[in-house]
C-alpha cells in the first residue's frame, strides 16, 4: 500500500489515463478472452454444458490429464528437491552446466520437445525397431504423453527453490547437524519447513503446466479418442469438429484450474515474501 | 552475511542428490536430445539445407521471427505500462489485476488459442468491432502477433515489477529538485535503471514466442507461406511422415533456443553486476 503523500506522482488525469490504457490492454488480451470461454461454454444452456462434460470421451480425457499430473508432479517435485539441494548447498565443477541443463526444457519449443521423443521411441525412431520387437508402445500411447509432460515440466520446482535456499543459507541446517540430527532428520525438521511455501509455489506451477501442456503432448499422442487424448487435446478435437459449445465446456474446466492456480500463486507469493 | 559457500562434507547428501539429479536429467532430457543429433547425422548436409531453405520453410522462419519480435516489442511497451500502473498507482481491483497477469502461464495454450480466436474472428466480440474498419485479426498474420503477445505478456511485467518496487524514490526527488520534468526524470533516471529488466523480459518473451504452438494454431489459420509458423510446419511435416524435414527444422530451432538461453543468462549476469555495482 502506498500512503506516502509527498511521493512525486503524475497529475490525476495522467494517472487515470495510464490506468485506463493498461486496463484496456489487459482487457483485450486477458479479461475478454477469459470471459469468452465461460460465455461460450454456457451458450447452449446448463444442461448441454453438463452433458458435454460427462460424455465418455470427455471423461476419459479428463481422467488421462489427471493421471498425467499424478505421475509428473510427484516425480518432478522429487527431482526439484534433489536438484535444489545440490545446486543451492554445494559448489562443484560443472554446476553452471547443470543449471543450464535444468533450464533447457523451458527454452525448447514444445513441438520440438515432443519431436525428440518421436525420434527416439517412434516406429521410425532410433529405438523403434527394438521397441516394436518387444511389443512396447511409447509414442501414440500413454507412456509418451507422460514422458513429454515430464520433460516440459522438469525445471519448475528447482527454479523456485534454488534462489530461496541460497538466500536462506545453511546455518540452521548446520546447527541441526551439530546438535546431532541425522541427515534425514535435518531435512525433515529444518530444510522442509523452511522451504515449504516456495516448494508449494513451484508445485502449483508445475501442476498447472502438467495439466495444460498441449504442443509436446499433441506431437506424441496420436489423438486417439478415449485412449491418448488429454483434456487440452480434447478441446482441439471438439473445436476442429465445430462442436464449439462442447470445446468451450471442456476449456472452461481447464480455465477454472488456471484461475485456482492464480489464486494459490498469489496467496503463496505473499507468504514467501513475508 | 551468511556463508554462501558451505565447505564440502559439512552438509550431507551431496552424492545422493547429485547422482539422482544427473541420472534423472540424463534419462529424461539428455538421452532424448541425443536422439536428434543421431537422427540429424543420418541426414546429408544438402538434405538439411534443402529442408530448412525451402520456400515454405523460409516463409515460416520469416513469419515466426517477425511476429515474435513484434509481439515482444508490444509487450515491452505495454508490459512496462502495466508494471508501472501496478506498482505506482492504487485503484480498485489492483491486486486482482496483478494476479491475472500470470494467466498466460496458467491457462492451457489450447484454451487460450480457441478463446483468442473466438474474440478476434470476424464474428467475435472484438473482431466484430474491427471488421467495419477493414481490420481482420484472426486467420491473418496479425492473429499470430496477437497470440504471441498474449503468451509473452507476463514476462516483461514480472521482470520489470520488482525493479520498479525497489527503486529508491530519492533519485526521482533529486531529479525533480534539479528541475527535471516528470517525463525527463522518467527518461533520464528511471528508464536506465529498468533497462536491463526490460531487456530480460523482452528476450524471454521473444524466446517463448519463437516456439509457441498451442495458442497460435487456432487463430493463425495455418495457411502455408502465409500464416504458418515454424512450430506448425514441424507438425505438418511430421503428419506427412517427413521425419527428415521435421528434424532439420527442429535442429535449426534448437540452435536458436540454445543461443537465446545463453543470451538470457548473459543479460541476467550483466544486470546482476550492474545492480551490485550500483
Amino acid at each position: 500500500m502506498r500512503t506516502a503523500p509527498e511521493r512525486r506522482t503524475e497529475p490525476a488525469i495522467v494517472r487515470g489515463g495510464l490506468i485506463a490504457l493498461a486496463l484496456g490492454f489487459l482487457a483485450c488480451f486477458l479479461f475478454v478472452p477469459l470471459a469468452v470461454v465461460f460465455v461460450e461454454a454456457f451458450a447452449g444452456g446448463a444442461r448441454d454444458y453438463v452433458a458435454s462434460l460427462v460424455e465418455p470421451t470427455a471423461l476419459a480425457a479428463l481422467r488421462l490429464t489427471a493421471l498425467t499430473a499424478l505421475v509428473a508432479v510427484p516425480l518432478n517435485t522429487l527431482f526439484g528437491l534433489a536438484a535444489a539441494w545440490t545446486l543451492a548447498r554445494f559448489r562443484f565443477p560443472g554446476r553452471g552446466l547443470l543449471v543450464t541443463l535444468i533450464d533447457l526444457p523451458f527454452a525448447i519449443s514444445p513441438v520440438v520437445a515432443g519431436l525428440i521423443f518421436v525420434l527416439m521411441f517412434g516406429a521410425q525412431g532410433l529405438l523403434g525397431p527394438w521397441l516394436t520387437a518387444h511389443g512396447i508402445r511409447i509414442i501414440f500411447a500413454v507412456p509418451g504423453i507422460l514422458l513429454a509432460t515430464m520433460f516440459v515440466t522438469v525445471p519448475f520446482v528447482a527454479r523456485e527453490l534454488v534462489p530461496l535456499m541460497e538466500e536462506q543459507g545453511s546455518e540452521e541446517e548446520q546447527a541441526a547437524l551439530a546438535l546431532g540430527a541425522s541427515g534425514w532428520q535435518m531435512f525433515r525438521r529444518v530444510t522442509l519447513p523452511n522451504i515449504r511455501w516456495g516448494l508449494l509455489y513451484g508445485v502449483v506451477l508445475l501442476n498447472a503446466r502438467a495439466i495444460g501442456e498441449f504442443g509436446a503432448v499433441s506431437v506424441v499422442s496420436g489423438h486417439i479418442r478415449g485412449l491418448t487424448n488429454t483434456a487440452p487435446l480434447h478441446v482441439e478435437i471438439l473445436y476442429n469438429e465445430y462442436n464449439f459449445a462442447a470445446a468451450f465446456a471442456v476449456a472452461s474446466v481447464l480455465a477454472l484450474m488456471a484461475l485456482a492456480t492464480l489464486a494459490a500463486k498469489s496467496v503463496l507469493g505473499r507468504r514467501i515474501a513475508r | 552475511m551468511r556463508s554462501r559457500r558451505p565447505r564440502r562434507h559439512v552438509l550431507p547428501g551431496f552424492g545422493l542428490a547429485l547422482g539422482f539429479t544427473v541420472a534423472y536429467l540424463g534419462l529424461l532430457v539428455l538421452l532424448p536430445l541425443s536422439g536428434v543429433a543421431l537422427s540429424a547425422r543420418r541426414m546429408t548436409w544438402t538434405g538439411f539445407v534443402a529442408a530448412v531453405t525451402s520456400a515454405r520453410a523460409l516463409a515460416a522462419f520469416q513469419l515466426t521471427v517477425g511476429a515474435a519480435l513484434t509481439a515482444a516489442l508490444v509487450n515491452v511497451a505495454f508490459g512496462l505500462l502495466v508494471a508501472w500502473v501496478l506498482v505506482r498507482y492504487s485503484f480498485p481491483g489492483r491486486r486482482l489485476v496483478d494476479a491475472c497477469v500470470d494467466l498466460p502461464f496458467a491457462l492451457p495454450t489450447s484454451v487460450a488459442g480457441i478463446a483468442l480466436t473466438a474474440v478476434y474472428s470476424p464474428a467475435g466480440w472484438l473482431g466484430r468491432q474491427l471488421a467495419p474498419l477493414g481490420i481482420q485479426i484472426a486467420f491473418t498474420r496479425l492473429g499470430v502477433v496477437v497470440a504471441l503477445t498474449f503468451i509473452g505478456l507476463p514476462f516483461v511485467v514480472r521482470a520489470v515489477q520488482p525493479v520498479l518496487e525497489d527503486l529508491d524514490p530519492e533519485i526521482e526527488e533529486a531529479a525533480a529538485s534539479l528541475g527535471a520534468s516528470r517525463f525527463q526524470a522518467f527518461r533520464r533516471v528511471l528508464l536506465p535503471s529498468i533497462a536491463p529488466a526490460l531487456l530480460t523480459g523482452f528476450t524471454l518473451a521473444f524466446a517463448r514466442a519463437l516456439g509457441e504452438y498451442g495458442s497460435v494454431v487456432f487463430i493463425s489459420g495455418n495457411l502455408p507461406m502465409r500464416t504458418e509458423v515454424v512450430a506448425l510446419l514441424i507438425v505438418a511435416r511430421l503428419e506427412q511422415f517427413d521425419y527428415e524435414g521435421a528434424t532439420a527444422m527442429a535442429a535449426a530451432m534448437l540452435a536458436v533456443s540454445f543461443l537465446l538461453l545463453l543470451t538470457v543468462n548473459l543479460v541476467q549476469a550483466w544486470s546482476r553486476r550492474r545492480e551490485t555495482a550500483a
